[in-house]
């Protein structure tokens, strides 16, 4: 079951940085993906637009895996920032989970 | 990594002496309105390339759990300093490419200073990792020293410390005023000929950040072309570049070496002598994915032999 943490849902709708409120789910950024890690990025970034924080830190490790190369965002059709979206995840769990 | 930024300056701190040595003997002024900016990348990857080796073999084993005890260690005591030696190869490599891009600049009659010791890494890392209060501070701090220097123009040598310096610094420093070129464009603009023509084959590997982050694309072709080589395209390459893998290695080796194989195998197949890069992370990345069939060689190398004339060596 999934549980949403309206906080960080909150803070995700708040952010500047985070616009992956375009993506369609089409999945080329993770056909592109060097790294080929399929939960990344539509999936993740679909988590943190609901809220679901658990979801989130069950990837930690796919999130600080992403070499914020680009490759899946130079085609992806929404032109979302995947990169900076990625650097985003990475800052809030920087602060809230590892309290850095 | 943050608290070495914020009490040493630098990810991963080696000694002024090793950032420096590069330009010993190249007479290049203290400081001045142009800069050329190294940010400290080529002169660290030896050091990184000798740590990953080590970190490698603690990755998967039982010692592998502990690897996190350094993090407090290192608060008094820089852990960095034994986390691997670099080989005396790798130092002369690295340093010749500097030494390569200065040159190659003198030699087009552009007029640039060296910060020398007074230079700091820009921070990427930090960036890249989302430790954005630790690298507004550190930024804050390269600006500072680039404004008390009297710095207005930097020349930057590698792909990470363009967009930081160009890009990223803007939008963490109100007022920030520096003008930033990478070497790479300002030579096309000097417009020099070719002190002897090339008659070779190359594949450039275009890096990432360069290609999709500061547009840098067509200057490396402009420049290997007017030198005589011919250069030859992937299916993966410009905007839709492959990336080397580096990014990753520190954290996860083995993923960031599968990539690096891969890419390699790409420029193998475009059948050229030599694949042209022009970042550091992405030279020690490929040349340690395997023994490649073909010359995996800095761009600086391929235009210094072409442009350079000797005379200012």
């Amino acid at each position: 079951m999934a549980k949403v943490n309206p906080d960080f849902a909150q803070e995700v709708k708040a952010s500047e940085e985070f616009d992956a409120a375009a993506c369609m789910n089409c999945g080329v950024c993770s056909a592109v993906c060097p790294m080929e890690i399929e939960l990344l990025p539509r999936r993740v970034f679909r988590y943190a637009l609901l809220g679901l924080e658990d979801r989130v830190l069950e990837n930690t490790g796919n999130i600080y895996s992403c070499l914020l190369c680009k490759m899946c965002e130079a085609n992806c059709p929404a032109e979302v920032h995947i990169a900076e979206n990625v650097r985003f995840l990475r800052y809030y769990l920087n602060k809230n989970v590892f309290k850095l | 990594m943050i608290d070495n930024l914020r009490i040493r300056g630098s990810v991963l701190p080696i000694a002024a002496r090793s950032a420096t040595k590069w330009a010993k003997g190249l007479d290049i002024p203290r400081g001045g309105k142009t800069v050329i900016y190294t940010g400290l990348m080529y002169q660290l990857l030896p050091y990184i390339t000798a740590s990953v080796r080590n970190l490698e073999r603690f990755e998967d084993s039982f010692w592998g759990k502990f690897v996190f005890v350094a993090r407090y260690f290192n608060k008094i005591l820089n852990v960095s300093k034994f986390m691997g030696f670099p080989s005396k190869a790798d130092l002369t490599e690295y340093n010749q490419i500097l030494r390569n891009i200065a040159l190659l600049l003198r030699q087009a009659g552009v007029e640039f200073g060296y910060l020398h010791e007074r230079e700091l890494y820009s921070g990427a890392l930090a960036y890249d990792l989302g430790a954005d209060d630790a690298f507004r501070l550190h930024a804050s701090k390269v600006y500072e020293r680039l404004k008390q220097d009297g710095v207005q123009s930097l020349i930057t040598v590698d792909p990470h410390t363009t967009n930081m310096l160009r890009t990223v610094y803007p939008r963490f420093i109100d007022g920030y005023d520096m003008h930033v070129r990478s070497y790479l464009e300002v030579l096309v603009e000097r417009n020099m000929p070719a002190a002897r023509k090339a008659d070779a084959d190359v594949v450039i590997h275009d890096s990432c950040v360069y290609a999709r982050y500061e547009n840098v694309i067509e200057e490396p072709r402009t420049l290997l072309d007017r030198a005589g080589y011919r250069v030859k395209e992937l299916r993966d390459s410009k905007e839709m570049t492959h990336c080397c893998g580096g990014p990753v290695e520190s954290l996860y080796p083995k993923l960031a070496n599968r990539i690096g194989k891969k890419r390699v195998q790409q420029l193998e197949n475009a059948g050229a002598q030599n694949a042209a890069l022009m970042c550091p992370i992405c030279l020690a990345t490929l040349k340690k994915a395997g023994r490649a069939k073909i010359q995996i060689t800095d761009i600086s190398n391929l235009l210094a032999e072409a442009y350079c004339d000797g005379q200012f060596n």
